[in-house]
């Protein structure tokens, strides 16, 4: 029988390789974007899993409120990647440290 | 048992495709993979009964988000050999990390189950599925209790929307457009002169 720890499990698998992602594509915009959508995707896990085996509704109602930021997130890093792009000529973030902030 | 074998199917290919997006050599394979892995998650979410939930993680993920990803990629000319180049300098640090998380969250799942916290009521107890469809129930909840949320939603994905436009447009300088109501507004004494030149010394235009 699967239970909620099942579930959690998956989505802990799918937060830490997220998470790895970040770190083993350093220079890489665009693979970083993406872990940070895998690290979403296993959050929406979780809720879902959570509201399921909780009976509780809202669990799904955040779970569309995440996937309403994940897409906002990703139209505006993309678009930074493309002006960035143009102006640039390369995406590698060790680049970017014009401001010095 | 068919759901058993469902569940393992599609977690391990959500977690196979979620390391093969990071891994990768070439950012189009990236892409394709972190598809797979949306699909498969939709297919878990199914089998939690969370059927809306699955189909707009199908529609707003592989239909909008992976799409954008794709042509931001094929769009920008990239030499992506040469980013991969500090790959193994990260490594250990990374996957140390990682490590690290992981162990957090099995310390935390395994002292949820050891006593589940008392939590105070349902906010929103789910109705019966037979009696009341997931869509139906969403929709009631969403659009009565968490109607501001909502709304503030769509506010974000409108100041998205605004912020993507205005951060890409681009006014090219130097191309010849029609302007009709510059044309328009053109008269004949504007355009054109009557003059009566001497003979033998022409006109100055």
């Amino acid at each position: 029988m699967i239970g909620l720890p099942h579930y959690l499990a998956v989505s802990a698998i799918l937060f830490v390789m997220g998470v790895l992602g970040i770190f083993i594509n350093r220079k890489n915009v665009i693979i970083i974007l993406m872990a940070i959508e895998l690290i979403l995707l296993a959050v929406n896990i979780n809720l879902v899993a959570f509201s399921a085996f909780l009976h509780d509704l809202v669990g799904q109602i955040f779970a569309m409120f995440v996937l309403t930021v994940a897409a906002g997130e990703a139209a505006i890093g993309l678009a930074i990647l493309v002006i960035y792009f143009r102006g640039r000529g390369t995406i590698a973030v060790d680049d970017i440290n014009r401001m010095k902030g | 048992m068919i759901q058993t074998l469902a569940f393992y199917l599609f977690a391990i290919m959500v977690c196979l495709s979620g390391l093969l997006t990071i891994t990768a050599r070439n950012p189009v394979h990236s892409v394709l993979w972190l598809i797979l892995a949306f699909f498969n998650a939709a297919g878990l979410m199914l089998l939690l009964g969370a059927e809306f939930i699955a189909m707009l993680l199908v529609i707003v993920y592989v239909g909008a988000v992976a799409v954008l990803f794709l042509f931001v990629v094929m769009m920008l000319d990239i030499d992506f050999s040469e980013l991969r180049a500090g790959v193994a300098r990260y490594a250990i640090f990374g996957f140390a990390l990682a490590a690290a998380m992981a162990v957090e969250i099995v310390v935390a799942v395994g002292a949820w189950e050891a006593g589940p916290i008392q939590t105070a009521g349902r906010a929103a107890p789910t109705p019966d599925p037979a009696a009341v469809p997931n869509i139906q129930a969403l929709g009631t909840l969403l659009y009565t209790k968490y109607l501001f949320v909502f709304e503030g939603a769509g506010l974000v994905l409108l100041v998205a929307m605004i912020g993507a436009i205005v951060l890409t447009h681009r006014n090219r300088g130097g191309v010849r457009k029609q302007n009709i109501a510059y044309q328009n507004r053109r008269r004949p004494q504007d355009a054109t002169r009557m003059t009566n030149p001497p003979v033998g010394q022409g006109v100055e235009l």
